[in-house]
Formats: C-alpha cells, sequence, structure tokens
C-alpha cells in the first residue's frame, strides 16, 4: 500500500438556511480513489471548483471525510487521535504566500513547525538551516519575509514544511499567485526536493506546463477523478482535456493541430526537445 | 501619511541593543516610560534626554526611523498642546478676546509635549530593535506567572506577534484599497469631517473583509504545521540572559536609582 491511499472518498459541503435546514449538499470530492507510491512526483489538474484544493485538505487532515475513507502512512485520517501525526507526515503548502508566513524573519518562519511538534532547540537550528539551504534561501535567512518576492515567500514556505521532515508535501496551487519568474523557481525547487530528498510531492495546479515531468497525473472534474495517467497519456487527450475545461502546454497544443492538419505527429509530445525531434523526423522524411 | 507608522516596525543593525535580552527592553521601557512622568524641571529633562540619546546612538537606529512614528501623533500632540496653552489658569501674559494664554499654560504644554515625544521615541526604541516574535517571547515569559491564574499567556502573546507581522501587509492593502477608489473618483481629502469619516467607509469594509479572510487562512496554515497552542511547544531562541543583560538591568537600576536621588535632593 502507497503512502497516500483514498478509498471512495466523499466530502460535502452543507449549507443549512438560517432555521438550520439542509439547503444544499455539494459533493466536493465524490468517490475518489488514490493510490500514491512514496517518492512520487504527483499532479492533480483541474479547472476551479473540480474538488482538487478539498482534497487536498483532507490529506493534511484539515478537512475530515464525509464518506469513505483516507489513509496517510496507514493512519486513518478520520481519527482524531491520528490527526497531528498525519500533519507532520504530509505537509502542506497553501496558495498565498502572504498567509502562512506566521514569524517576520525567515528562519523563525521556518522553525515554527519544528517548535510546534517539540523538536529541542538545537536539533530546530540544524533542520531550519538544512531546509533553507535545500530551497536555496539561506543567504536570506535574517530578511524579513515582507521584502521577499513571491517566488521567494514560496520557498519560505516550503522550507518551513520541510524542516518538519514531512514524508509527503501537499502543494495546493503555490504558483497561482506567482508571475512567471517565480513560478519556474518554485515548481524546480519542488521537483529538487522530489528528486533528492526522495520526498512524496502532490502538486495541485491548472498550469498545464507544470507537470510535465511529473510520474503521474489525475484530473479532476467535479469531485471525481476523470482522467489519470503518465503525462504523455493524459496529454494525448486533447480532446477530453478541452472538455474538461483544461489547457493542454503549448507545444503539445502545437502538434495535436499539426498532426490533425494530417502530419505524423505522435501523440502526447510534451516538451520542445520531444517536439523538435518528431519534426526533424517529418523533415527528414519529406 | 499611512505608511509612517513605525511602530511594530523591526530595523535589522547589529548593536548591542538589538542583542539585548527582550526582558530587560521591556523593563527598560516601562522604567523610561514612567521617569518620563516624573519630568519637572530641567535637570530631570536633561537626565532623561542623555538617557534616550545614549540608547539611540548605541541602537544605530537612523533618527529619522525614530521619529517617523512622531508623524502619526501630531495632530493629538497638536491637540493637547492648544488645550495646555489656552485652558491652564494662571499668570495671563497674552489675551484675545476669551482666550486667554498663561505662563503655566505654556510650561505644562512644553511638558505634555516632551512626555509624548519621549514615549513614542521610547517605545518605538524598543519595537525598532526587536523582531516581534523576540518580543512576545520576552512577554510571555514575564508574564509567565499569570498562568497559574489562567491567563491566556501564550495565546496572548501569539496574537500580538501576529498581529504585529500583519501591520504592514495591511498597511500596504490599505493604500491598495485607497489607490482603486481613488482611481473611481472617491475623494478622501474634501469636505467636513463628517464627510471625512463617511469616505473611509468604503476603504474599511474591503479592508475588514480581506483582514478576516486572511485570518482564515493563517489560522488554516498554522494548523497545517501542528499549531496546538502551547503546551509542549519547544523554542528555537529560547530566552536566556547573557552577560550583557545583567549588565543593562544593571544600568536601569543606576537609571532609577539617579532619579530616586534626583526627587530627593534637588
Amino acid at each position: 500500500m502507497g503512502i497516500i491511499k483514498a478509498a471512495k472518498l466523499f466530502y460535502d459541503y452543507v449549507s443549512k438556511n438560517e432555521h438550520d435546514e439542509i439547503e444544499d449538499v455539494v459533493h466536493a470530492v465524490a468517490g475518489v480513489d488514490l493510490d500514491i507510491e512514496a517518492g512520487q512526483f504527483i499532479a492533480v489538474l483541474g479547472h476551479n471548483g473540480s474538488g482538487k484544493s478539498t482534497l487536498a485538505k483532507q490529506i493534511n487532515a484539515l478537512l475530515f471525510p464525509t464518506g469513505g475513507t483516507l489513509w496517510v502512512k496507514n493512519m486513518d485520517t478520520s481519527e482524531p487521535e491520528n490527526m497531528w501525526k498525519i500533519r507532520q507526515t504530509a505537509g502542506m503548502v497553501f496558495q498565498n504566500p502572504d498567509n502562512q508566513i506566521i514569524a517576520s524573519l525567515v528562519e523563525e518562519d521556518v522553525g515554527f513547525g519544528p517548535e510546534n511538534i517539540g523538536v529541542p532547540t538545537k536539533e530546530i537550528w540544524k533542520r531550519v538551516n538544512q531546509s533553507l539551504k535545500s530551497v536555496g534561501m539561506i543567504e536570506y535567512s535574517h530578511h524579513s519575509p515582507n521584502k521577499l518576492s513571491g517566488g521567494q515567500k514560496q520557498r519560505v514556505a516550503i522550507a518551513g514544511v520541510m524542516a518538519m521532515e514531512p514524508e509527503c508535501i501537499v502543494l495546493d496551487e503555490p504558483t497561482a499567485m506567482l508571475d512567471p519568474n517565480g513560478r519556474k523557481e518554485v515548481i524546480e525547487t519542488i521537483r529538487q526536493l522530489n528528486k533528492e530528498k526522495k520526498v512524496t510531492v502532490i502538486l495541485i495546479t491548472h498550469y498545464m506546463d507544470e507537470v510535465v515531468h511529473a510520474d503521474h497525473v489525475y484530473v479532476m472534474d467535479d469531485g471525481k477523478i476523470v482522467l489519470s495517467g503518465k503525462p504523455k497519456d493524459v496529454f494525448s487527450q486533447v480532446e477530453l482535456l478541452k472538455e474538461l475545461r483544461l489547457d493542454v502546454p503549448q507545444v503539445t497544443e502545437l502538434a495535436y493541430e499539426l498532426k490533425q492538419a494530417g502530419l505524423s505527429m505522435p501523440d502526447g509530445v510534451l516538451t520542445i526537445e520531444e517536439f523538435l525531434e518528431a519534426f526533424e523526423k517529418i523533415k527528414g522524411g519529406e | 501619511m499611512i505608511r509612517d507608522i513605525t511602530i511594530g516596525q523591526y530595523y535589522p543593525a547589529n548593536s548591542v541593543i538589538h542583542r539585548l535580552d527582550p526582558r530587560v527592553k521591556l523593563l527598560g521601557t516601562i522604567v523610561f516610560v514612567v521617569t518620563v512622568f516624573f519630568i519637572s524641571d530641567f535637570i530631570g529633562l536633561l537626565f532623561a534626554t542623555a538617557a534616550l540619546g545614549a540608547v539611540i546612538v548605541i541602537s544605530k537606529v537612523p533618527l529619522k526611523y525614530m521619529l517617523k512614528g512622531l508623524r502619526a501623533i501630531f495632530i493629538l500632540m497638536l491637540f493637547t498642546v492648544l488645550l495646555n496653552v489656552f485652558l491652564t489658569p494662571g499668570e495671563v501674559i497674552f489675551q484675545l478676546g476669551f482666550l486667554k494664554i498663561t505662563m503655566e499654560g505654556i510650561v505644562l504644554a512644553a511638558k505634555t509635549a516632551i512626555r509624548l515625544v519621549y514615549l513614542i521615541v521610547g517605545s518605538t526604541i524598543m519595537t525598532l530593535t526587536t523582531t516581534p516574535n523576540h518580543l512576545t517571547d520576552g512577554l510571555e515569559k514575564a508574564l509567565n506567572p499569570l498562568n497559574k491564574l489562567h491567563f491566556p499567556v501564550h495565546e496572548l502573546a501569539m496574537t500580538m506577534s501576529i498581529a504585529l507581522r500583519f501591520i504592514p501587509i495591511l498597511t500596504e492593502e490599505t493604500d491598495k484599497i485607497m489607490k482603486a477608489q481613488q482611481a473611481r473618483c472617491a475623494d478622501f481629502e474634501s469636505g467636513n469631517l463628517i464627510q471625512r469619516l463617511k469616505s473611509l467607509i468604503p476603504i474599511l469594509v474591503p479592508l475588514f473583509i480581506s483582514a478576516i479572510r486572511r485570518a482564515n487562512d493563517l489560522a488554516m496554515a498554522m494548523e497545517a504545521r501542528c499549531y496546538r497552542g502551547g503546551i509542549g511547544r519547544t523554542k528555537m531562541k529560547p530566552l536566556v540572559y547573557a552577560k550583557r543583560d545583567y549588565i543593562a538591568y544593571g544600568i536601569v537600576l543606576i537609571y532609577v536609582l539617579l532619579w530616586a536621588a534626583m526627587k530627593m535632593w534637588l
């Protein structure tokens, strides 16, 4: 069994009127099955309101399933006594970089998590320095977070989670509020952590080009997983993705259009290199 | 105007004052503020000024930063000074209709103004040289005995440090909202007091909404990082007195004794 496993997972948002009568029930997550192996880079895609954020918060035990079961490292997230252990195992990075930094010094913020779980002082410093190094922010340890760029703030937030030594990091649209440079910075940091520290990464996003390097992609719509597989397989289904109001990476779309126009392009071209290779072949064949 | 409030804004520098234990700085500030209220003559003023000046120089924080905080209380100061000048009974030196300026009034106004300035500058030094977290750590530790009375010391300290951390963010946001409203022809500068107060509503409402939204996000982020109150928490920077802290306590004590001596014999 993988590090994260879900079986028929549900989460309902219930809205009540002033007489405490149930007005409406929305299944934000509706029967999701997952099995994620440790050390993988997983991407979850979906447009706004597809339930991907709700799913993320359930992995961190910020929300409890209203139906079905979710296990994080064999711990059932609906058991209250597992809550803190789960939050330590599966760290979470949120969308807004300003609203998740607690302290007014970078190093103090990274130390906040370890302080909460009762790590001894000496060990906290070791962890803070290590995790700031691993995200490339060590030279900013005495800076105020207010003076950092969005990408830098997100890297500090990632360091704050890494300092708790989680086995898995869930990132809930960490790049949604960043400029293209910041996005690149953050995604590269995440990939590096996944490769070097073997942390399981669950990246929730709606930017397609961020997921081409993932080991596995899940596409969510209306609370359900509608598509799952290797990025190549997922992105070869351009029509279906468009139906789900998702874009494919530009180069994939170009390859797809060329194929529609009669060229012998392969399915699921993800990178510019792959595209050029295929293109050279076509040119050579002429 | 909105960016002038320096309280709660840490100025990073490498000075002895910065490195002092926050408990020492807290006590020192309280002692200074109390003595400022005892200023009654020129010698006392000189003495307090010398103490304040020495601390400012040692702290390596540009004077400009401390004076910035004063701009925010300028109106309050002007108000108190005017009230004091005109409403204190005593020897009249100038009269215009029913307005009387008295000698006592001028002296009292000067004293009040100086006290206010010293009060603000004195407490600004503490917040400029201590990170908010360090400051609240100090408060938490200093108030620790109250824990036995079930007073939520840790929660209070945490609330304060978060409030301080969000001051610059919310200030920036206020600026942004003001500009957005001005771009749509909102007018904050003209009209009488009532009209001006009314024009603040379109700033305050979005500001409150955004602050509540931020609080919600932050609470979730804190819980995600296993925050569950003060129980079982360790400290990254535990407060331990160093030699310099004892020396500083000594200096504070000497300051108090000198004041006492001055009050008794001068």
